[in-house]
């Protein structure tokens, strides 16, 4: 068996027993990935996931543009959680160039990334649903996702790619009056929420078929370096709001949902619990935030850093630890950027995890690792 | 509103017939007048007041189309009738059309949605035969390797199955297509053809989804079969017949729900895993197996094996209407006749239509019809519903459900229509 080979191409014993099954690109139950799975009558004995379809080189394309107008593109990846993966970047723009960011800019930061993290997690969560055979479980997270779509457009004018934040604070202020229909919409939308309990969450089927399945022990998780969701539905409190507090995370009262299961269960449960969470965060911001004031710095045109400087920031996205490496050469373009992605560190717990379950699970285990392929491959 | 065909004139379509009414008649004369000849040369002529029918009285309809009444009269007493139309392929075909538009409404209803909307002027209520259409016009693609006769056969067979469970099932008393003293058997004869039909078509098109779905479809009928019949023998028990009509005879003062609760949930349930239904419907599973045994289907192949299933729902939906609900029997709440149309007949303008004591469609027979259609209809709703509801389960789930929950209590089951039976409450010579 030759290693160097792409997965796929490597030559493989021929087994009566064995079927190789690849499901993708082009199968309803993949995503923009393939998964190579093999398969002994019912049971999945060896299984490889191979990402790279929609590889973009975003890396690469940022060292062509200067810092500003790296912000559009570096969004693309997860388009639904434009905030968050923009969020470590210019975080880490503004500790290069030194700038300080008015205190109005974090706060409503901070309530964009988590109406973003919902935005994403309802998405998620609809494909969750529609995997597991649930259609209304569809249908409903997509609907009710167009609430805080539209209050993110209010917001920042773009429904989903929104390039909102920029070093230095945010593009625009909030629109007047946002405030009272920021509040409004995120009550109704925590009241939606809690009702998927007693159509999915409680549902005696959906437990049957995802509990103890794809168990990841906490010394696993921490081993594979799993993040967010995963990481937290292990047994391991490690949420980068409490841990690690960027912008204003540190003046607010964050709670981490963590559960000790470590199956399919869990790691479904807990991005529905940070939704009602981030609810609670956009309430107590919505609250101390000042009512007045600058939102952005003037920024000199091309700004550049000053001399080889390099700086690393991450956030807690919708799919966890979200790394932005920035090195800089004193040129307004930065020298290399190197984005660490949670769904790519998510998608290594997969072969473990499907090693001897069966074939049905593979769409319950794979899609709660809270995964998102776009981002894994950037 | 978007146009669909954008060049289409209604008086452009009009003028193309005309154009072709000389080839449309030459056709007419050369093919479909001798064909007719033939056809009624063979078939046995029924006799209609007193002359026979033959081919210059069947076209008299040219001349005085109140000639042709009796003549339609006659049709619909005649085998042909029965399985085109009205207890056959039709009436089924029909309620099976509005399962789809039902089904579709209904879900979006649940779901929040709106459903088919633009197609037809009410809700969308053409949207099938839009489908229909489409699925017509698109090209059939077979598989490079597969078994190309048995992949053409097996949608065919299929429908020819459904059709034949369709057959079986007695609409109202003395409608039934096919009345067969041992009606049970042969609906338990028509079932296990479908696990092989299934596994025929999966096996053929020579793919893995498609045999995996098939797989999978031959193990979830072949362990529901034996719930399913063992879950029916409390109704056999208790009325000591096999013959369906019978069966719902037997009902006219309160229907075996009442008496055998659990002989009808369990065939619900198994009606569910048969028909491939949310929350059984692994032999289908999208997210794992693409469609399962329907992977490799396209066109009017695919669209073939839809109106199966859907065939296949109406008659498992009227079979547990028969067995459990009582069939045709219900409080009379059809009008009766006008006394005007039994004598002296309907004057529509210069001729005179007399149908004399409306021998075909009686009162009771449409008073049965509709507590048919209605039950059906209700039946069919609560197999539609759990689709909104429920995720789907898992093969091993579902198999020790088959095996051991299932079977279990069709036990309790017969053991409560025994004792019923033997402690004299019901059966021949029971109080009841």
């Amino acid at each position: 068996m030759n290693n160097e080979l792409p997965p796929g191409l490597a030559l493989q014993k021929v087994d009566e027993r064995i079927m190789t099954l690849n499901v993708g690109p082009q199968h309803p139950g993949s995503g923009h990935m393939r998964i190579i799975v093999q398969i002994d009558g019912d049971y999945i004995v060896a299984c490889d996931p191979d990402p790279g379809y929609v590889h973009r080189g975003e890396e690469k394309m940022a060292e062509y543009r200067n810092y500003i107008t790296n912000i559009p593109h570096l969004e693309r990846p997860v388009i639904h959680d434009s905030c968050n993966i923009l969020y470590p970047y210019v975080l880490g723009v503004e500790e290069l160039l030194g700038i300080e960011v008015p205190e109005r800019a974090k706060y409503i930061r901070v309530i964009a990334s988590e109406l973003n993290r919902c935005v994403y997690t309802m998405y998620w969560l609809a494909i969750y649903g529609i995997f597991l055979g649930h259609s209304t479980m569809f249908m409903w997270p997509a609907g009710d996702r167009e609430l805080l779509i539209d209050l993110l457009e209010k917001m920042t004018g773009a429904r989903v790619t929104h390039a909102h934040f920029v070093p230095g604070g945010i593009r625009n202020d909030l629109p007047p009056n946002f405030e009272d229909v920021c509040l409004r919409q995120v009550n109704y939308f925590e009241k939606r929420i809690k009702e998927y309990a007693a159509i999915f969450y409680d549902n005696p089927i959906l437990i049957a078929r995802t509990a103890n399945t794809g168990v990841l022990s906490r010394q696993d998780a921490i081993r594979l370096g799993t993040t967010g969701s995963v990481l937290r539905a292990s047994g391991v409190d490690y949420d980068l709001r409490k841990k690690e507090p960027y912008d204003v995370y540190d003046e607010l009262d964050v709670h981490s949902n963590v559960m000790n299961e470590g199956d399919s269960y869990a790691r479904s449960k807990i991005p529905w619990l940070d939704m009602l969470e981030s609810c609670n965060i956009i309430r107590q911001a919505l609250q101390k935030m000042p009512k007045s004031g600058s939102v952005r710095v003037k920024l000199k045109p091309n700004p550049k850093g000053k001399g080889f400087d390099s700086v690393y920031k991450r956030v807690e996205s919708g799919r966890g630890s979200l790394g932005c490496y920035i090195v800089s050469d004193g040129k307004p373009e930065p020298y290399r950027l190197k984005l660490s992605v949670g769904s790519f560190r998510n998608l290594i717990a997969l072969p473990y995890l499907l090693k001897g379950e069966k074939l049905g699970n593979m769409p319950a285990v794979y899609w709660s690792l809270n995964y998102w392929p776009v981002e894994a491959d950037r | 509103m978007s146009v669909i065909a954008p060049n289409f004139k209604f008086s452009e379509f009009v003028k193309s017939i005309l154009d072709n009414v000389f080839w449309i008649l030459l056709i007419f004369v050369l093919i479909g007048l001798p064909a007719v000849f033939i056809i009624l040369f063979y078939i046995e002529m029924p006799v209609i007041n007193g002359e026979l029918l033959t081919p210059f009285l069947a076209l008299t309809w040219l001349a005085d189309p109140s000639r042709t009444l009796p003549i339609l009269k006659a049709f619909m007493t005649t085998d042909l009738f029965k399985i085109a139309a009205f207890p056959g392929f039709g009436f089924a075909a029909l309620i099976a059309a509005g399962t789809i538009f039902i089904e579709r409404k209904m879900l979006a209803k649940l779901q929040l949605r709106v459903g088919p909307f633009y197609c037809g002027k009410f809700e969308g209520i053409l949207q099938l035969m839009g489908d229909g259409l489409k699925l017509l016009s698109k090209e059939i693609i077979i598989p490079a390797k597969a078994d190309k006769p048995i992949f053409w056969a097996a949608p065919i067979i299929f429908v020819a199955t459904a059709a034949a469970f369709v057959a079986l099932i007695p609409v109202a008393p003395g409608w039934v297509v096919a009345d067969v003293d041992v009606g049970l058997l042969a609906v338990f004869a028509i079932i296990g053809f479908f696990p092989i039909i299934t596994i025929l078509s999966a096996w053929s098109s020579n793919s893995k989804f498609p045999f995996i779905g098939g797989i999978r479809a031959l193990h979830q009928m072949v362990s529901f079969e034996i719930p399913l019949i063992l879950s029916l023998l409390g109704v056999v028990i208790l009325t000591g017949t096999l013959n369906l009509s019978e069966i719902v005879a037997s009902q006219s003062n309160f229907p075996w729900i009442i008496f055998l609760p659990i002989g009808a949930i369990i065939f619900f349930i198994t009606i569910l895993a048969e028909l491939e239904r949310i929350p059984f419907d692994l032999p289908e599973a999208e997210s794992e197996i693409v469609a399962g045994w329907l992977t490799e289907f396209s066109g009017m192949i695919y669209g073939l094996v839809q109106l199966g299933t859907y065939l296949k729902l109406y008659a498992f939906a009227a079979l547990f209407v028969v067995l459990f609900l009582g069939g045709w029997s219900g409080p009379m709440i059809w009008p009766p006749f006008p006394e005007e149309i039994i004598t002296d007949g309907i004057v529509m303008g210069p001729i005179t239509a007399k149908i004399p004591g409306l021998p075909v469609f009686s009162q009771e027979m449409l008073n049965g019809v509709l507590w048919f259609v209605l039950k059906t209809v209700g039946v069919i709703f609560f197999i539609l519903l759990p689709r909104g509801v429920f995720p789907r389960i898992r093969i091993d789930m579902l198999l020790s459900l088959g095996w051991y929950k299932l079977i279990g209590l069709a036990f309790v089951n017969i053991f409560i229509a025994l004792g019923l039976l033997y402690a004299g409450v019901l059966g021949p010579g029971g109080i009841l």
